[in-house]
């Protein structure tokens, strides 16, 4: 197989602009909202109200037992059914969103459990409320201890933004994708978008590894 | 920093403490606890493990809810737990004393300084500029005024127990109670964090202490109380409750003491 250089030079333009366009932004977007959806359904989860922790645990039960494909497909090609038509773009974030949320909901419940009860008690021992001894004290420490799991679900989300492709939404591998439909040049096309995939996920892991050196200044080596 | 409220005659009771009760599950822990702890008074919680000394301690600081009993600060406050409980008059209790831990418990993600002034600048809303100087002022009293720009993993256990020492003053809470403050600190550090105690014990301060150094309860405290079984076996002067003891069960557990082998 030769490659042809000519066609990966030309379509580097439209696939870059994809990322930088569609990629990037919606996994920014979608990470963040679904952070702070999983901080709330994991404080829901770890709460004393029964109601709460039930609605927590059967909406994380959905988003991890149902696949991310479908999830998108209800919200884009099912919601006109009953009447709600979402634009493509919106539909993705929700989408995604909901998906992080879910995920990250166990990582952050799990990294909230792991800072020692001796916590909690110091600060309510220096007058603090729950909320603030969660906010000022134990949140700042369960950061720390869950960079590592939800620098993976970032890395897992920027690879499935891959998926708003089916929904009509101009990313980088739809642009791969139309690039590789005129040019018949499928093999080239769809590497060229592996790596850069694989480029911004470097990136990523070196933005991670940075984090946890930052964090990780207050524990013993 | 010694002691507020100089008006008050030092003889007063500062805590009163009657019927004290707590169960976990069908365990009854504490079965009708009485004590009670003058101003300026030292007050030495000893008694074998499971006797529930550390949960007497608990339950004056709010971290656990006693199922009955009552506790007064002064005459001022009396929490009767007989009755639900608001969390406005758990603050208010729990603003009275402050609490040193026997594992520290300092918190980990912020520096010496921001451990002790944490308190007082987001709980109490004092100015900055004089939670940090009332910091250095203590953290230089013991003897650590180079470190306060360090975190607590920096430390010897004794340095942080001085620092959770000097968390618990800067709140100037009325009483400390201190939950064997020395047993998780290896022998050799063991004597500079008593004589900080012991310092604060001649200044004046009130303090509850749970512990198993037996010399410091004779050199230190006013009064000891022995526990076990969730009872308290016998109380009295220092002298009397570790030297000549009516008890029967007080004197096998301060032989064991004395004499481990």
């Amino acid at each position: 197989m030769t490659i042809n250089w000519d066609l990966v030079w030309s379509s580097l333009g439209p696939i870059l602009m994809g990322a930088v366009t569609g990629t990037i932004p919606l996994a920014l977007a979608s990470f963040g909202l679904g952070l702070l959806l999983a901080l709330l359904v994991a404080l829901m989860r770890l709460s004393r109200n029964p109601v709460f922790s039930a609605v927590a645990r059967m909406f994380v039960s959905v988003i991890r037992g149902t696949p991310l494909l479908v999830q998108l497909f209800v919200i884009f090609y099912g919601l006109p059914s009953v009447g709600v038509t979402i634009d493509p773009w919106p539909s993705a974030i929700i989408a995604f969103s909901l998906n992080v949320g879910g995920y990250a909901a166990e990582v952050i419940r799990a990294a909230i459990l792991s800072v020692p009860k001796g916590q909690w008690e110091a600060g309510h021992t220096i007058g603090m409320s729950r909320r603030q001894t969660l906010g000022r004290i134990i949140l700042p420490q369960a950061a720390r201890v869950s960079v590592p799991p939800l620098s993976n679900t970032f890395i897992s989300l920027v690879k499935d933004t891959s998926l708003a492709s089916l929904i009509l939404v101009t990313e980088l591998f739809r642009q791969a994708q139309q690039v590789a439909a005129f040019s018949q040049e499928f093999m080239v096309l769809y590497l060229e978008a592996a790596v850069i995939y694989w480029i911004i996920c470097l990136v990523l892991a070196g933005g991670q590894s940075a984090l946890e050196k930052r964090l990780d200044r207050y524990v013993a080596h | 920093m010694s002691p507020t409220e100089p008006e008050l005659a030092d003889d007063s009771a500062l805590l009163t403490v009657r019927g004290l009760r707590k169960a976990f599950g069908s365990h009854e822990v504490l079965k009708s606890v009485d004590v009670d702890v003058r101003r300026g008074e030292v007050v030495a919680l000893i008694g074998p493990s499971g006797s529930g000394k550390t949960t007497v301690l608990r339950c004056l600081n709010g971290l656990e809810i006693p199922d009955a009993g009552i506790v007064d600060f002064l005459g001022q406050l009396a929490v009767d737990f007989s009755a639900p409980v608001s969390k406005k008059q758990l603050a208010a209790l729990r603003d009275r004393s402050a609490m040193v831990f026997q594992h520290y418990n300092l918190f980990p993600h912020k520096t010496v300084l921001e451990n002790i002034t944490e308190g007082p600048v987001q709980v109490q809303k004092r100015p900055k500029t004089e939670a940090i100087a009332q910091a250095r002022e203590l953290l230089a009293r013991v003897g650590l005024a180079e470190k306060e720009k360090s975190y607590p993993f920096e430390l010897s256990g004794g340095q942080q127990q001085r620092v959770g020492i000097v968390r618990a003053l800067a709140l100037r809470p009325q009483l400390l109670l201190f939950d064997e403050p020395t047993s998780a600190l290896d022998p050799e550090l063991v004597g500079d964090v008593l004589t900080v105690i012991k310092e604060l014990a001649d200044e004046g301060w009130t303090m509850v202490v749970v512990t198993h150094e037996l010399a410091f309860a004779r050199q230190v405290a006013d009064e000891v109380i022995f526990m076990d079984g969730g009872v308290v076996v016998e109380r009295g002067h220092p002298d009397t409750v570790l030297r000549a003891p009516r008890e029967e069960r007080t004197r096998q557990f301060v032989d064991r003491l004395l004499n481990p082998f």
